[in-house]
């Protein structure tokens, strides 16, 4: 019985540590300095509308992916642990539509509020 | 173990422990960052909220956050170079937690040694950010002369909350450096305020943390430098 346990625990301590080839981190790592070099780009060449907030948007996402996938190690977490974080970060997009709307009819207020001024 | 959804039911329905192969503090400081991505979320939709309410015009990022070198004026230049450091800061952490799982105790001590030092650097340059908006510009929290109030009040907020973040990440690494150096983690000595045994998961749980804060570094510098 001890043995059995010292051999599970042996398992299980060898299963915890996140062991990968040192040349996965430098890939990734160069790949971030990429994506960071063009998305300061799209700001030095004055990209506008939508291509600019399609790449601006696009940039930061791979990044974060990248980041959160690779040196988080979130992709060899079991799906238990990866749900567990990611989902309830998804959530946070109903706050974001909600925040969107009222700014967009705080606008409206005020333009109607400061131009009735003018009349 | 069972994967996909049957796995997720599994772990989830299983005795002690849901997240199975996740060491107790590991899986602790992921809900700990969960909640951190809350927050600057508040934060970051807010700045949103009110920037597309505001009438003012708003002030043009890539030109407040220009410097001058060589002569030449370059817009965002700061705040690309402070990219890059964080970015360098995350590249020598997750070596570092690699490093810390082979066991190699002086590698790992160096390597936090340079994270720090990227994040000290990090910090330095903050500073400089902020001298320069509120002593050549003039920029406070509640006003600048050169559009919206909204700017100066969410800019302070935002950078200002996650500089705290990287300035308290620089003294858990240097923390950890010197548990890795003394062999605190080889000999599982139990660390300050606690009976656990040290072992060198703590170097990959700090490594998440920084990760965390270059993570947030990302979307800031997306929402706020680049709109």
């Amino acid at each position: 019985m001890a043995h059995a346990e010292a051999q599970q625990h042996q398992i299980v301590a060898h299963v915890e540590g996140q062991q990968h080839p040192i040349g996965i981190y430098l890939k990734i790592w160069g790949l971030l300095f990429v994506l960071s070099t063009a998305s300061y780009l799209v700001d030095y060449f004055h990209f506008q509308g939508y291509l600019r907030w399609f790449l601006i948007i696009l940039f930061m996402l791979l990044k974060a992916g990248l980041i959160v996938a690779v040196f988080m190690h979130m992709l060899w977490e079991r799906l238990a642990m990866v749900y567990a974080i990611l989902v309830p970060t998804l959530l946070l997009m109903v706050l974001l539509g909600i925040g969107a709307l009222e700014a967009d009819y705080t606008f409206l207020t005020r333009g109607v509020f400061f131009l009735k001024g003018l009349f | 173990m069972p994967e996909g959804i049957q796995g997720i039911v599994a772990d989830w329905s299983s005795d002690q422990r849901a997240f199975k192969n996740v060491p107790w503090g590991k899986a602790m400081m992921w809900i700990f960052l969960l909640s951190d991505t809350f927050i600057f979320s508040s934060f970051l939709i807010s700045y949103m909220t009110v920037r597309m309410s505001t009438t003012d015009p708003w002030p043009n990022p890539s030109e407040v956050f220009a410097l001058v070198l060589f002569g030449k004026k370059i817009p965002l230049i700061l705040i690309a170079i402070m990219t890059f450091v964080l970015i360098s800061s995350s590249g020598t952490m997750a070596m570092a937690v690699n490093f810390g799982y082979r066991k190699d105790r002086v590698k790992t001590f160096f390597l936090l040694l340079v994270t720090a030092a990227l994040g000290a650097t990090f910090v330095g340059m903050q500073a400089f950010e902020w001298t320069k908006l509120i002593v050549d510009e003039g920029i406070r929290p509640w006003g600048n002369p050169l559009g919206a109030a909204q700017f100066g009040s969410t800019f302070f907020m935002i950078t200002g909350f996650h500089g705290t973040h990287v300035s308290i990440g620089v003294i858990f690494l240097i923390i950890v450096a010197i548990k890795v150096i003394r062999g605190d983690l080889d000999h599982e000595r139990p660390g300050f305020m606690t009976g656990r045994k040290g072992k060198y998961e703590i170097v990959e749980i700090m490594g998440l943390y920084w990760h965390f804060v270059d993570l947030v570094w990302v979307f800031i510098f997306a929402v706020f430098y680049l709109w």
